[in-house]
């Protein structure tokens, strides 16, 4: 069985490419976020955007979204698994320049899309804004990444590929395959082209990509830093071998079909929106599996979650993770959607995971890790606690503002008087009435990203002011196995 | 535990999980996104025209200012979405969308239906300049720098360029007169603007893209062809 804990300080490993990658989580995790509460101001307050093209909501509003999901959650996740998968297959990366060009390769594509970005240079379709030749340097670098993944899996030296490795596969070959058929587009010149497909096949295949980009880049990589990361933490073996393999298949076979809900009412063919239904309702068991064997794995360890802040966050990460994978398929479902759509009640959904899910498992791995990585003892446990409370108040604040707002905006867009006229005839009676919700949300947003800063503060003065200690904080303790 | 089947036959083997993997991961969208290639959207005898050079212009545009990141361009079948906005979007109508502009979120309204509910430049420019002055209480920040910018009519060519090649029926004559029918164009919103008062020039960018939102939402298909075609 996979013995997580063994020669965990091996100077066999490439540590430094995981020191590296956490650096990037933080920096871009800041940076990405507050670009984030910006975009808030500006629903709120519309002059935040101060007359200067480049701060517009419509060109800003990306590079939020891809902040948080290319630059501070792959970051996390590549830190999770160059450590996690060295370890679990006891075998150092095969190539450390490969892992070197990993990292600058990917961090100079992220400034790269910073630039671009907001001088309105973008391909349009979400989550893949991008242009084209920075699309071009996420496949070459990805694929540096794959292959320095493949060989290592290739020359480990565990005969079993523990379920953490399966995930991390899905997502290692599922995303290339989406990033590649979504962007194919032709140019018009360097920094402008236009994708083969058109209209409801363009949409289609977007969608397919913009689900998937959830399903194998916000959860299929964190499940599998779940499964190295909570039985750690917890120092308890994971809960069920079977149902993690049942769980598993059905992820990654159903994920794929979910896309269409994303335009369910379209003009997209009614078959089609129809199977997207079913599959999304359907992924409602392996993504509860998924949470039912992380939160069971606490099973006799729950009175560590009272004191250490890795439990804490890892615990309500998993929450939200089943709270919004059980929202999600209940949005797909054709006559909630008709309500939900467009609105902000998927805003919140959306965030619910990001901050919930990816961003709470993200800090508990973050905490457990450096203390590790830089083999200091953690600058303050308490900030730590104190990030945790912050967090959890400021996406539960975020959410709830988020649903009010959706529910008032699609209820009033509906309203019908008795006359049979609309009720709100004039949209900007639904905007106005958003405002204070706007404003709740961007309290939400604060509090988030204070807990940030302050995880920010946390390490630095972990790595620049805590002596070093000969001894690693909780290493080598006993073996946690699964099976 | 016993040696587990799947421990046997894939854990032990990587490449054949990543094989399974793969098979597993393809399906579904192999099955969804097949049949829009060889099926088709229906109505393929009444496809509209693509947009022209002008309006094509103000498209970029519109891409480049991300607008599609608080309007939609999709009208839902609902009551209250055809009183609002009008008719609902067919499939058809996107022919020589690329890239789809269907959007997410709904932060303005939608602008499916733009240019039946407001065709007139007049609007546009002032709404560009200062959104309050014709919805007041609006959030949309003032486009200014649209009313100062130019377009350049070779940048207009290069996407007609590209647009033909992926399969949008530009001949070579649309493409080596685009200059020319985009003045023509221009100039027709320039004398409307004129009339108002206002003082504009045909490749200020405020043309091209009040040019593209005059264009949205004229193309709905008539009811024979929608009966002929059957449902989106």
């Amino acid at each position: 069985m996979a013995d997580l804990a063994v020669s965990d300080t091996s100077p066999n490993y490439d540590d430094e490419v995981t020191k590296k990658f956490v650096v990037a989580t933080v920096f871009w995790g800041m940076a990405a976020m507050s670009v984030g509460l910006l975009l808030a101001l500006q629903l709120a307050w519309w002059p935040a955007s101060l007359g200067i093209p480049q701060l517009t909501f419509g060109r800003l509003r990306p590079v939020h979204t891809n902040g948080v999901v290319f630059a501070f959650t792959a970051n996390f996740v590549f830190a999770g698994i160059y450590y996690s998968m060295q370890r679990l297959l006891k075998t150092r990366m095969w190539s450390d320049k490969l892992s070197k060009f990993h990292f600058w390769g990917w961090q100079s594509m992220l400034v790269s899309v910073v630039l671009t970005l907001p001088m309105g240079m973008t391909q349009s379709k979400e989550y893949a804004e991008m242009i084209w030749p920075i699309d071009v340097v996420i496949a070459v670098v990805f694929l540096a990444f794959a292959l320095n993944f493949a060989m290592t899996i290739k020359n480990r030296k565990v005969k079993h590929l523990y379920v953490a490795i399966w995930f991390y596969m899905s997502f290692v070959i599922t995303i290339p395959v989406l990033h590649v058929v979504n962007n194919l587009a032709i140019p018009a010149s360097f920094t402008r082209s236009y994708p083969v497909y058109a209209g409801m096949t363009d949409a289609l295949i977007q969608w397919w990509y913009g689900h998937n980009a959830v399903g194998f880049l916000l959860t299929t990589p964190i499940l599998g830093l779940m499964y190295y990361f909570l039985p750690r933490a917890a120092n308890r073996p994971v809960y069920s071998y079977r149902l993690s393999i049942i769980h598993f298949w059905a992820l990654v076979f159903l994920y794929i079909w979910a896309g269409p809900h994303h335009l369910l009412y379209s003009a997209l063919p009614d078959w089609a929106q129809t199977v997207g239904m079913v599959f999304s309702v359907m992924l409602l068991a392996p993504s509860w599996g998924g949470m039912l064997n992380g939160l069971l794995t606490l099973r006799g360890a729950w009175d560590k979650v009272r004191t250490d802040p890795v439990l804490k966050f890892m615990v309500v990460a998993v929450s939200f993770y089943g709270m919004s994978t059980f929202e999600g398929p209940m949005m797909s479902i054709r006559a909630v959607s008709a309500l939900s759509h467009y609105t902000n009640w998927v805003v919140g959904h959306v965030h619910s995971g990001a901050l919930g899910w990816v961003g709470m498992m993200g800090f508990g791995t973050l905490y457990w890790l450096v203390p590790r990585l830089w083999k200091r003892e953690l600058y303050s446990v308490s900030l730590a606690t104190t990030h945790f409370w912050i967090a959890t108040i400021g996406v539960v604040v975020y959410t709830v503002a988020m649903w009010g707002a959706g529910l008032t905006e699609g209820l009033m867009a509906r309203a019908i008087s008795e006359t049979g006229q609309l009720q709100y005839p004039f949209f900007l009676d639904i905007v106005q009435t958003l405002e204070p919700f706007y404003w709740a949300r961007l309290i939400g947003g604060t509090l988030y990203l204070s807990g940030v800063f302050l995880m920010a503060y946390n390490f630095t003065a972990t790595v620049w002011f805590t002596p070093h200690p000969a001894a690693i904080p909780q290493a080598a303790k006993g073996g946690v196995t699964h099976g | 535990m016993a040696d587990h089947w799947h421990r046997r036959l894939l854990e032990r083997r990587a490449g054949v999980f990543a094989i399974v993997t793969t098979i597993a991961i393809s399906v579904g969208g192999l099955v969804e996104i097949v049949p829009m290639f060889t099926v088709g959207t229906g109505h393929m005898d009444a496809l509209p025209e693509p947009y022209t050079a002008l309006e094509v212009t103000g498209r970029d545009l519109y891409i480049r200012e991300g607008c599609v990141n608080c309007h939609s361009q999709m009208v839902r079948p609902f009551r209250d979405e055809t009183l609002r906005y009008g008719e609902w979007s067919h499939a058809v109508e996107y022919s020589w969308d690329r890239p789809f502009l269907l959007g997410s979120r709904r932060i303005g309204p939608d602008l499916h239906r733009e240019g039946l509910l407001r065709p007139d430049a007049v609007w546009h420019y002032e709404h560009m300049k200062d959104p309050r002055s014709m919805s007041p209480g609006s959030i949309m920040p003032a486009y200014k720098w649209l009313l100062e910018w130019k377009m350049d009519p070779a940048d207009t060519q290069a996407t007609m360029q590209a647009l033909a090649y992926a399969g949008t029926p530009y001949s070579d004559a649309d493409i080596a007169g685009a200059s020319l029918a985009m003045q023509e164009q221009g100039n027709v919103i320039v004398a409307r603007l004129a009339e108002a008062g206002i003082e504009a020039a045909w490749d200020d960018e405020i043309i091209a893209l009040t040019a593209y939102l005059q264009r949205l939402g004229t193309d709905i298909p008539n009811d024979d062809e929608i009966a002929d075609g059957g449902e989106e």
